[in-house]
């Protein structure tokens, strides 16, 4: 997701200077390897954010969402129950120095992997989980199926943000011409729609799929198919512990090969049954592959059983808001989703 | 009744149409009131939806079903629901003791000891010590956080700010240097700022065995930031008291602190309370900030119950609730501050 710089400005002078002071610190920080810390605590340490569909508290006052399931798969892989994760939610300007800081164990909050993260923020990521992108979302009646056909639109962007630089560079590419309106508080998008101010507006799809539902009539608007900007979401940790990465990687790497597989939750018990060895092994039917890797031998097991394949995380939290799939579609069926194999 | 009827219409009448300028205001009021109330009143009765899940809401009225199934997440947030009457105990422990100190007829020592025990009770119960059930503090959240944080930073910041307004006043000069430094680099920092050091600085400045709480660090610095700005309030009541009072009490023979204890706080207290009321008023509104450490306030968990998907993008509803919190505590504290002001007033007067 983009870090929507309008937020408040002081906030993020304020952020950037304690962070500046965390990189300084750190060196004294890192007591131990993060995994150390979390069987010691008896808890895995989340940071998640707060976006519908991804991370939202429910009415009796516990966290759901795409992102939280993977946190709950994690603290099956950790400590073999999906309970013993404490989610706590973070803003975008102290997520990243509070992981830093060891305030999280882990990141679930719609990090978009990066260069400068990786090389000189030290922070490792995990596989991409969500691949996020700034979308357009349109009125239905300017007729428009996708984006190169705009020409001549009013869109409303946000201020401040990389979304207002992504879309001048597509037209710009395009050759068409758009009249750009800058909408400061992210609340007003949707009145600047429906009042007609602006035909069209763009942010990241994960927001604009969530403000469609707002709408009064969601079905007189659409999302353009097309992608302005790579926002790949993943898991993202402080450095210096292999083995937390691993389990992370792995954890993820699970939900995807069982949905491969045609494993779900309601289903995984006859798959215990089966005779591909791959599967005996995935399933800890043949437990000595999961001892080899130091791993509870029903590990993936009790992740499928208790959380789902991705599709059905998927499907639980998102189809609602009415995503599709799109890129987040296993490499089976022409989308990006693809995990090494286990052996 | 036969009275007071054409009196009261006489006040309206001079009150709203004595003057020119008077009528001017009037007229120009309940023009603007008669556009915004109809569709104010549209909003939140005759196009509102009372029961029902979120498909039942228009977008064109108030959804106060959204309230109806959100109240508690808004008030309590992530406690667990079984547990909630301990946070419900926590809000009523906080209002009886802010009301018995409210209250001149109990100032007094007991009250003095009543506080910190009800603090350390607040925080036993909200914790779920010693019980089969504890609740980690990142489990916290709504209205008890907001009322708990508020009310213990301002009764732990008030000692420690009366010692600094007595060294910024003290003639030990480098006693008076660090009073003045710290309260002026605290006044110059933002309360964002204070709120990052006790969320990312103070874990790593602190060594690995003194790991503290979350909200332990924040209602720390919170402590040390307020002190600043009450020590100031507090420094006007001191300028205000004669010195003729302080050289009449060393003449009989006290010394530094029974002056102060007896003499001099007692009536700068008297001058200050308005001044501290409203402060207490501003920082209530701050605690919000405390969203920005990622700790579920008020304001930020009413915020958080519009996105979830099943009822997604309430604002309105969700902050409306919360002014109305906000607004029935600032403004009873208000009223009392005038009327503890007249109180006091009347008080100074009798011999």
């Amino acid at each position: 997701m983009i870090v929507h710089k309008t937020f408040r400005r002081a906030i993020q002078s304020a952020a950037a200077a304690a962070f500046l002071a965390t990189t300084m610190l750190s060196g004294l920080a890192h007591a131990g390897p993060t995994l150390d810390k979390i069987n010691q605590r008896g808890a895995i340490k989340v940071g998640v954010g707060t976006t519908p569909g991804f991370f939202a508290p429910s009415s009796d006052g516990k966290w759901q969402g795409f992102f939280v399931d993977f946190g709950r798969a994690l603290s099956i892989a950790v400590f073999n129950t999906p309970d013993k994760v404490e989610f706590t939610s973070s803003s975008p300007q102290q997520r990243l120095p509070a992981l830093q800081s060891g305030e999280f164990d882990i990141l679930l909050s719609g990090v978009t992997v990066t260069a400068t993260r990786a090389f000189k923020l030290g922070f490792h990521f995990g596989p991409t989980v969500f691949y996020d992108g700034q979308g357009i979302l349109v009125r239905k009646d300017l007729g428009v199926t996708k984006a190169a056909d705009l020409d001549g639109a009013t869109i409303g962007a946000q201020s401040g943000t990389t979304g207002e630089l992504n879309v001048a560079d597509f037209f710009r590419k395009t050759g068409k011409t758009f009249t750009p309106v800058t909408i400061e508080d992210t609340g007003q998008f949707i009145d600047a729609l429906e009042s007609g101010r602006v035909d069209a507006i763009t942010q990241d799809s994960s927001d604009l799929v969530g403000k469609r539902t707002q709408l009064k009539k969601p079905d007189d608007y659409v999302l353009l198919p097309e992608r302005l900007s790579k926002e790949p979401l993943a898991p993202a940790i402080a450095g210096g512990d292999d083995r937390w990465l691993e389990l992370v990687n792995w954890t993820v790497n699970a939900t995807i090969q069982a949905e491969e597989w045609g494993i779900t939750s309601a289903n995984v018990d006859e798959f215990l049954e089966s005779e591909d060895p791959a599967i005996q092994r995935f399933l800890g039917v043949d437990p000595s592959f999961a001892k080899d890797l130091g791993l509870d031998p029903k590990w993936a097991y009790n992740i499928i059983k208790t959380v789902g394949n991705y599709g059905e995380i998927y499907d639980r939290n998102l189809k609602p808001l009415g995503w599709d799939r799109g890129y987040n579609s296993l490499w089976t069926d022409g989308g990006l989703l693809y995990s090494p194999p286990f052996r | 009744m036969t009275t007071a009827s054409p009196r009261l219409l006489t006040t309206l009448r001079t009150g709203l149409f004595g003057t020119r300028g008077n009528t001017l205001i009037t007229v120009t009021t309940l023009l603007l009131l008669s556009q915004i109330l109809p569709p104010l009143f549209r909003w939140v009765v005759l196009d509102a939806t009372f029961t029902g899940d979120a498909t039942a809401c228009t977008r064109d009225g108030a959804c106060w079903a959204f309230v109806t199934a959100k109240l508690r997440f808004i008030l309590f947030a992530f406690y667990p629901s079984e547990l909630l009457w301990r946070p419900t105990l926590v809000i009523l422990l906080l209002a009886a003791i802010l009301t018995a100190s409210a209250l001149p007829r109990f100032w007094g020592r007991p009250l003095l000891i009543a506080w910190p025990l009800t603090i350390l009770a607040c925080w036993l119960l909200m914790q779920g010590a010693f019980t089969a059930a504890p609740v980690p503090s990142n489990q916290w959240g709504g209205l008890p956080v907001t009322l708990f944080v508020w009310a213990v930073c301002f009764a732990a910041a008030t000692p420690i700010a009366v010692l600094l307004a007595l060294a910024r006043r003290s003639t030990l000069g480098g006693l008076r240097t660090f009073s003045v430094l710290y309260i002026e680099l605290m006044r110059g920092t933002p309360m964002v700022g204070i709120l990052y050091v006790a969320m990312l600085i103070l874990p790593m400045a602190l060594p690995d065995a003194l790991s503290l709480d979350k909200m332990l660090r924040a209602i720390i610095m919170i402590t040390l930031f307020w002190a600043a700005y009450i020590a100031e309030v507090i420094r006007a009541g001191l300028q205000a008291i004669p010195s003729g009072q302080r050289e009449a009490a060393t003449a009989l023979g006290l010394g530094y602190w029974r002056i102060q204890q007896l003499v001099i706080l007692p009536q700068a207290f008297r001058i200050v309370i308005p001044g501290m009321v409203n402060l207490a008023i501003g920082f209530l509104l701050a605690t919000s900030l405390l969203a920005v450490i990622g700790i579920f306030d008020l304001l930020n968990a009413a915020r958080a119950s519009a996105a979830d998907p099943q009822w997604l993008g309430f604002y309105n509803e969700a902050y409306l609730v919360v002014a109305v919190v906000y607004f029935v505590i600032c403004f009873s504290a208000s009223r009392y501050s005038r009327w503890l002001e007249k109180r006091l007033a009347s008080g100074g007067k009798r011999p």
